[in-house]
């Protein structure tokens, strides 16, 4: 049978929701599924240890998550077993002679469907797209040591603050833009994340990262994070093709501007034309009375 | 200081993608081509590095139609000394392919480092920099958005998700550059009337067939006909029934 080695990520010794994406999207591929979880402080030693255990193990495919970690993983994987990363998924299937998988190019103005023959096959998985079945949860996931040469070593994790939620993680997303005003202003939206209890986070375009306002961590779209939450608000955003590149795969876009014109409008699934400053506080005090 | 700085010819991220004949490429009709934007922040990281150590080599390697040597050119005029255009006609649709043919023609010097672009925003691919660092054998950091050399030894700041990885480094290794790693220059008149002169070298490639082959080529999902709710914050009433009745998230 088909065997395919599913990458897992933990963080302060829990499982990453986007493993179980990994662990559902490898099952459609196949049954016989097996995890290894990466450690993250020695990258190279890891790389060597998941080559080597793909390997011996003889995977018609090796799946990893498009996070951070997994971007950085899967390349380096990939070259030790001679093949290149079929990267950035949002569809995966097996085929009779390999697999078809599907990846948004040209910033998400086009979708390409690829079929990748490689032995082994390395993909990667962009993260929120797949919806993990309660399967996932039962994976045992395997132990190996690593013993790399350590060349490149992680010598300090700057922690973001506490209860932030980073962007690429977050269910609920608002992002702000220009329409802010300023720096400041971004407490409407913060006060708004906090409503929906800690599952959202504050997002921005590349105007207000520019100007120094929001951390580049925060910045959706080509130069910064791609997003796929459940919802995204998009609030002072005129919607520019680099910041759609970010979101356009959210499940559900509202759009806050108020120019009816405004370029989100397109994509938006539901806009409120408008005042930010009025329309944003108002939404807090519903989303409140509904998570109150 | 030897640096060499690989840059990729894209689609400026303006583009409108037009699907062509074949069903499985662009349209280049009327598509403007320049260097991919983070290999931009890569030939500035280089430039300042060179500048810092008062002397080395800056060579820009790029894999790519004839055409691409106009984008050599750009590198050359922002102050980099040579280029180095690896012809084919078409980039193969394996990066495993594209690592390969760069990573032959990165072999035979001793570079102090090598850097990439994060990613190509064409392709969306975010591996022939950590590719050719495995096939050369050197140590690699990626998505790099602060850089501190000291001697033989980087220190180097990645985002990752919920905070900024701190990593060390010996050189010479290979860097990907992420934004914010610097604010990348214009060129000067001076630099583009300099660029004319400076040596570009064409070197043709057969990129082989590769694992990856592209089936289709086709437009996103169309997103459903979204609705305008109403104006203001009277809208919002029936905004928030909406994404509790009809859109089911909240
Ligand atoms: C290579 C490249 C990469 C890029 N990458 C990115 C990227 O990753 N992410 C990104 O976001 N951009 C990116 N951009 C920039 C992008 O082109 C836009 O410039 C940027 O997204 C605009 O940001 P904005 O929507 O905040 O500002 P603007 O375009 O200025 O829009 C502000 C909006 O706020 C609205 N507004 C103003 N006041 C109010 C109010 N009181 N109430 C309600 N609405 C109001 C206005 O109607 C307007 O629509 C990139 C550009 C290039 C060339
Ligand atoms: N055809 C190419 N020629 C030169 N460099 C390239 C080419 N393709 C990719 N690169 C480099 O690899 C980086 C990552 O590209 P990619 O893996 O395609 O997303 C780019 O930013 C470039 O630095």
């Amino acid at each position: 049978m088909t065997r395919v080695l599913a990458v897992l990520e933990q963080r302060d010794g829990k499982l990453r929701k986007v493993s179980f994406e990994v662990v559902t999207a490898a099952r459609r591929l196949t049954d016989a599924v097996d995890a290894i979880v990466s450690d993250t402080s020695d990258r190279e030693g890891c790389a060597t240890a998941i080559a080597e255990r793909a390997k011996a193990g003889g995977y018609r495919a090796v799946v990893f998550a498009a996070t951070a970690t997994g971007k950085d993983l899967a390349p380096r994987v990939a070259a030790k077993l001679g093949v290149g990363v079929a990267a950035d998924l949002t569809d995966v299937a097996a085929d009779s002679s390999g697999f078809l998988v599907t990846r948004p190019v040209y910033a998400g103005k086009a979708l390409v469907k690829v079929k990748v023959t490689s032995q082994p096959v390395v993909l990667s998985l962009r993260p929120n797209v797949f919806t993990p079945d309660e399967r996932a949860a039962s994976v045992t996931p395997e132990t190996v040591p690593v013993t790399g040469s350590g060349r490149v070593r992680v010598r300090e994790i700057k922690a973001a603050p506490a209860g932030t939620l980073d962007v690429a993680e977050a269910q609920v997303i608002i992002s702000g833009g220009r329409g802010l005003k300023e720096p400041a202003n971004f407490k409407v939206l913060e006060e708004l994340a906090h409503a929906f209890g800690g599952q959202a986070a504050v997002g921005a375009s590349r105007a207000v990262v520019d100007a120094g306002w929001r951390a580049h961590a925060d910045q959706v779209g080509q130069t910064g994070k791609t997003v796929s939450p459940s919802l995204y608000i998009a609030v002072g955003i005129s919607g520019a093709i680099q910041h759609l590149a970010g979101m356009r795969t959210a499940k559900v876009i509202v759009a806050i501007n108020k120019d009816k014109d405004a370029p989100i409008f397109k994509v938006a699934d539901y806009g409120v034309v408008g005042d930010l400053f009025e329309i944003v506080p108002r939404l807090t005090e519903e989303i409140r009375k509904l998570h109150g | 200081m030897k640096i060499a700085v690989c840059i990729k010819r894209v689609p400026d991220s303006e583009t409108r993608v037009k699907i062509a004949a074949d069903g499985k490429s662009l349209d280049e009709a009327g598509v403007k081509f320049v260097m991919n934007p983070y290999d931009e922040f890569a030939v500035e990281e280089a430039l300042r590095r060179k500048e810092k150590a008062g002397s080395g080599e800056v060579a820009v390697i790029c894999l790519g139609p004839a055409a691409a040597q106009e984008t050599i050119r750009t590198a050359l005029a922002m102050g980099a000394d040579r280029g180095v255009l690896l012809q084919a006609d078409k980039i193969p649709a394996d990066p495993f392919e594209a690592a390969r043919l760069i990573a032959a023609e990165l072999k035979g010097a001793s570079w102090d480092l090598i850097l990439f672009g994060r990613m190509a925003i064409d392709d969306y691919n975010h591996q022939v920099g950590p590719l050719v660092a495995e096939l050369l054998g050197m140590p690699c950091v990626t998505a790099i958005s602060h850089l501190d050399i000291d001697g033989a030894t980087g220190v180097a700041e990645r985002e990752i998700e919920g905070g900024i990885e701190v990593v060390e480094f010996p050189l010479p290794a290979v860097l990907t550059a992420d934004k914010g790693l610097n604010e990348p220059r214009y060129p000067a008149l001076k630099g583009i009337m300099a660029a004319k002169k400076k040596p570009l070298e064409v070197k043709p490639v057969q990129p082989g067939a590769g694992a990856l082959e592209v089936v289709a080529l086709m437009p996103p999902p169309a997103r459903k006909e979204g609705k305008i709710v109403g104006e203001g914050a009277g809208a919002v009433g029936e905004l928030v029934r909406l994404l509790r009745e009809e859109a089911k998230v909240l």
